[in-house]
C-alpha cells in the first residue's frame, strides 16, 4: 500500500462559509414534485370522464361534501406544524401533543373515507367496475387515501418514539421532513376535493 | 494559494482479490455508490446482449421476403421484448450507473445522499427487469395463451386489455416497467439531492462538470415524465386486475388518453436518455482537444431549455390521431423549437474544437461520429415533425430509422466512448486500443449500413412491426443490406464486451488520471476508494486538476 502526497486540492485557510440545502428537505422536494405528476395524471383522466359515464349511478346522485373530514385531514396540518416547531424549541411535550393531535385528525379521516365507501359501495352497489365514475373516484380518491395511510404509519411510529422521549431537538429536521409530506398530503386533497366533490358534481 | 500535502487515500489497485462468497456478499449487501453504479452498468450490459440478440433474429427473419425464420406471434414477442429491454432495462440502468459513479466523484463527496435508497432503486430496477423475462416462463397463466410480452414497447390501448391480452404476459410488462420507473424516480432523487446538498467546498453551481448538470436536468425530466408513466400504468393494472375501465373503450373509456399518458412519458425519455450522452461527450471533447469548454453557460443553458421544451413535444407521436388542427401545429411548432437548444450544443462542440490540439484516442472517436450521427438524427427528426410529412410516414420504417438514430447512433456511440474514457477510473486498467479501433470501425460501419439503408424502405411505404413481406415491392435488397449491417454491429459489440474482460486482466495500469482530465474524478486512486477521497476536496474554479497542474495559470483567473 503506497502513501504519498496528495493530489487533491486542500487547502488549511479559512474560507467563507458554505452552505448547502439539507438533504432531507431537498430529497422531500424532489419527491413532492414526482407524486405531484401521480396526481396530475390521475385528476386529468378523472376531469376528462366527467360526464362519460355509460350508466348510473352519477356523482350528483350519490356523492356528499365530506364537510368534517375535510377540516380534521387541513387542520392536522397545522398540528404537525405545533409539533416542529415545539421541538425546534426544545418542547417535547409538545411536540408528542401535536404528533398525537395530527395522527388522531388524520384516522379520523380515514375512518369517515372508509364510512363513505362503505355506503357507496354496500348501500348504493357503485364499485370501481360500475362505470367511469366508479372507476375515476375510487382510484383518485383511493390514491391520496393511500398516501395519508403511509403518512400515519410513519407519524405514528414519530409519536411512539416521542412518547419513549426518544425525540430530541437534533430531529426537529427529519420531522419537519415528515411535515412537509404531511403538508403535501394535505395540499392534494384540496385539489381532490375540488375536483371530485365541486367541479365533478 | 497553497496545496498542503495531506495523506492520500490508500491506492487499492494492487490489492489481492478475496474469495468469490465474500466478494458476492459484498456487492449484494452494499450502498457504496460506486459498487451500484457498476452493478446497474453490468446488469445493463447483460440486457444489451439479450436485446441485440432479438434485434439480430428479427433482422434475420426480415433479410428476404417470405421468410419463416421465426413464427408471426415470436416476432410479435421479440420486438415488444426488444424495444421495452432497450428503454427500460439497458439504457435508463446504464445512464444511471453512469451518473451513480460519477457525481459523487465529479462533485468531491463522499457518496450519495442516500445510499440505502440507492441499493433500493437499483434492486427494485434490477428486479424489475428478472420479472419481464420471468415471463417466458411465466406469462402462460391459466389460459394457456401468450408468453412473452406481445404487445408493442408502447402498449397502445385496447389490445391491453384482458380480452385481447389474455393470460399474464402483458402483466409481467406492466409490473416490470412500473418497477423500473419505481427505481428510476428514487435514483433520479437521490441525483439530484446528491448535486444540491453534497457538493464539496467551492463546487459553485457554475462550476459543476457540465456531465453534472445533465444528469441533474435528466433527473429532473425523470419526476415529471416517469411517474406519468408510473401512474398510467397503475391505471392498466387497475383495468386488469379490478374491472375498472380507463381504457376500456366498450365502457366509454379512451384508447387516446393511454396514447397521451404514454407518449407523455415517452418523448421526454428520449432525453432523459440523450441529456446524459451529451454529458458524456461534454466531458471528452474538451480533455482530447486540450481546450476548456466552448460556452459553459450557453451549454447550461441549452440543456435545461431542452428539458422543459421537452415536455411539451409528446403529441408530436400522435399525429395520425386526428388532433385537430390547433393540436397539430403546436406540437409541430414546440417539435421544431428544440432542434435551437440542441443547436446551440452542437455549434459549442464544434468550437471547442476548432483550434484544439485534437488527440483521436478511441473515446474521442465515439464522440465524433456521435457528433455527425446525432446531427443526422436531428434532421430526419425535423422532417417527421411537420405534420404533413408525419401522416406519410408514421409508423413506418423511416420512423425506426429515425429514432435507431438517435438512440444507437447518439446515444450509444457516445455511451461507447464513456466506456473507454471512464474504465481506466473504474477498474485501474486501461481498455486495449487496438480492440478499441477494431469495435469503433466495425460498430460505425455496421451502424451505418443497417440505419442509413433503413429510412429507404421506409420512404417505400414498408410498415414497422410486420414480420414479413412479400418480393416485388422493392423492399428486398435494402432489408438485406439492414440485416448485414446488424452483424457488425454484434461483432463490434462482441469485441467490445472482449475488450471489457479482457482489460480488465490484461490491461496496462493505468494510475489517477490516464487522459490528463481537469474533473475531480481523476484526483483520487484507480479504482477509488469507498470513500472517494481522503481529505474532502476545495476547489476554486470549474477545472480544479487544471488549477493544481498549472499553478501559473489559474483558471480562477478567468470566471
Amino acid at each position: 500500500m503506497m502513501q504519498t502526497t496528495s493530489t487533491i486540492p486542500f487547502s488549511a485557510q479559512a474560507e467563507t462559509p458554505w452552505v448547502l440545502p439539507h438533504r432531507g428537505v431537498v430529497g422531500i422536494a424532489c419527491l413532492i414534485i414526482a407524486e405531484s405528476a401521480i396526481f396530475l395524471i390521475f385528476v386529468v383522466a378523472y376531469v376528462y370522464y366527467i360526464g362519460k359515464s355509460l350508466s348510473g349511478p352519477l356523482p350528483a346522485q350519490v356523492l356528499e361534501l365530506p364537510i368534517l373530514s375535510t377540516i380534521c385531514l387541513l387542520s392536522s396540518s397545522f398540528t404537525v406544524h405545533f409539533a416542529v416547531s415545539a421541538l425546534r424549541k426544545n418542547d417535547q411535550r409538545g411536540c408528542t401533543l401535536g404528533l398525537a393531535g395530527t395522527v388522531l385528525l388524520g384516522a379520523i379521516f380515514l375512518i369517515m373515507t372508509g364510512r363513505e365507501w362503505y355506503h357507496l359501495i354496500h348501500d348504493v352497489g357503485l364499485t370501481i367496475r360500475t362505470n367511469l365514475f366508479g372507476t375515476t373516484f375510487y382510484s383518485l380518491v383511493g390514491l391520496h387515501a393511500t398516501h395519508v395511510v403511509i403518512g400515519l404509519i410513519m407519524l405514528t411510529i414519530a409519536l411512539v418514539l416521542s412518547l419513549s422521549g426518544q425525540v430530541k431537538e437534533t430531529h426537529a429536521e427529519r420531522l419537519d421532513v415528515l411535515s412537509l409530506y404531511w403538508h403535501f398530503v394535505d395540499a392534494v386533497w384540496v385539489v381532490v376535493f375540488l375536483v371530485v366533490y365541486v367541479l365533478g358534481r | 494559494m497553497a496545496h498542503a500535502p495531506v495523506l492520500e487515500a490508500i491506492d487499492q489497485t494492487q490489492i489481492r482479490r478475496r474469495p468469490p462468497l465474500d466478494v458476492l456478499y459484498e456487492w449484494v449487501t452494499t450502498v457504496d455508490h460506486k459498487k451500484l453504479g457498476l452493478m446497474y452498468i453490468g446488469y445493463a450490459l447483460l440486457f444489451l446482449v439479450i436485446a441485440g440478440f432479438e434485434a439480430v433474429l428479427m433482422r434475420i427473419q426480415l433479410a428476404v421476403p417470405n421468410n419463416h425464420f421465426v413464427s408471426p406471434q415470436v416476432f410479435n414477442r421479440l420486438f415488444t421484448m426488444h424495444g421495452t429491454t432497450m428503454i427500460f432495462f439497458v439504457a435508463m440502468p446504464v445512464m444511471f450507473g453512469f451518473g451513480n459513479y460519477l457525481v459523487p466523484l465529479m462533485i468531491g463527496a463522499r457518496d450519495m445522499a442516500f445510499p440505502r435508497l440507492n441499493a433500493f432503486s437499483f434492486w427494485i430496477s434490477a428486479f424489475g427487469g428478472l420479472l419481464m423475462y420471468f415471463s417466458y416462463l411465466g406469462g402462460d397463466g391459466l389460459y394457456g395463451m401468450g408468453s412473452a410480452p406481445d404487445v408493442g414497447w408502447f402498449a397502445y390501448a385496447p389490445l391491453t386489455a384482458k380480452v385481447f391480452s389474455p393470460g399474464h404476459s402483458t402483466d409481467y410488462w406492466t409490473l416490470a416497467v412500473l418497477l423500473s420507473g419505481v427505481g428510476s424516480t428514487g435514483t433520479a432523487l437521490n441525483i439530484v439531492t446528491t448535486v444540491l446538498s453534497m457538493r464539496c467546498r467551492g463546487m459553485k453551481l457554475s462550476r459543476l462538470p457540465l456531465f453534472v448538470w445533465l444528469m441533474m436536468v435528466a433527473s429532473g425530466i425523470v419526476f415529471v415524465a416517469v411517474s406519468p408513466l408510473t401512474a398510467a400504468q397503475i391505471m392498466l393494472i387497475l383495468d386488469r386486475y379490478l374491472g375498472a375501465h380507463f381504457f376500456d373503450t366498450q365502457a366509454g373509456g379512451s384508447a387516446v388518453l393511454w396514447m397521451h399518458f404514454f407518449w407523455i412519458f415517452g418523448h421526454p425519455e428520449v432525453y432523459i436518455l440523450v441529456l446524459p450522452a451529451f454529458g458524456f461527450v461534454n466531458e471528452i471533447i474538451p480533455v482530447f482537444s486540450r481546450k476548456a469548454v466552448f460556452g459553459y453557460p450557453a451549454m447550461v443553458a441549452a440543456s435545461v431549455g431542452i428539458g422543459f421544451i421537452s415536455l411539451s413535444v409528446w403529441a408530436h407521436h400522435m399525429f395520425t390521431v386526428g388532433m385537430g388542427a390547433a393540436g397539430n401545429t403546436f406540437f409541430v411548432f414546440s417539435t421544431m423549437v428544440i432542434s435551437v437548444p440542441t443547436g446551440i450544443k452542437i455549434f459549442n462542440w464544434l468550437a471547442t474544437l476548432w483550434g484544439g490540439k485534437i488527440i483521436f484516442k478511441v473515446p474521442m472517436m465515439f464522440c465524433i461520429a456521435f457528433l455527425f450521427q446525432f446531427l443526422v438524427a436531428g434532421l430526419t427528426g425535423i422532417m417527421l415533425s411537420a405534420a404533413p410529412f408525419n401522416w406519410q410516414l408514421s409508423a413506418s420504417y423511416f420512423v425506426v430509422a429515425h429514432f435507431h438514430y438517435v438512440i444507437v447512433g447518439a446515444i450509444i456511440t457516445s455511451l461507447f466512448g464513456a466506456f473507454y474514457y471512464w474504465y481506466p477510473k473504474m477498474t485501474g486498467r486501461m481498455m486495449s486500443e487496438t480492440l478499441g479501433k477494431w469495435h469503433f470501425w466495425l460498430f460505425i460501419i455496421g451502424f451505418h449500413l443497417t440505419f442509413d439503408f433503413m429510412h429507404v424502405p421506409g420512404l417505400l411505404g414498408m410498415p414497422r412491426r410486420i414480420y414479413t413481406y412479400e418480393a416485388g415491392r422493392g423492399w428486398e435488397g435494402w432489408n438485406l443490406i439492414v440485416g448485414i449491417g446488424a452483424l457488425f454491429q454484434t461483432a463490434g459489440t462482441l469485441i467490445f464486451v472482449y475488450n471489457l474482460v479482457r482489460s480488465y486482466y490484461r490491461g496496462e495500469v493505468a494510475g489517477h488520471d490516464p487522459w490528463d482530465a481537469w474533473t475531480l474524478e481523476w484526483a483520487t486512486p484507480s479504482p477509488p476508494p469507498s470513500y472517494n477521497f481522503a481529505v474532502e476536496p476545495t476547489v476554486r474554479s470549474g477545472r480544479p486538476l487544471w488549477d493544481l497542474k498549472h499553478p501559473e495559470d489559474l483558471d480562477e483567473n478567468y470566471e
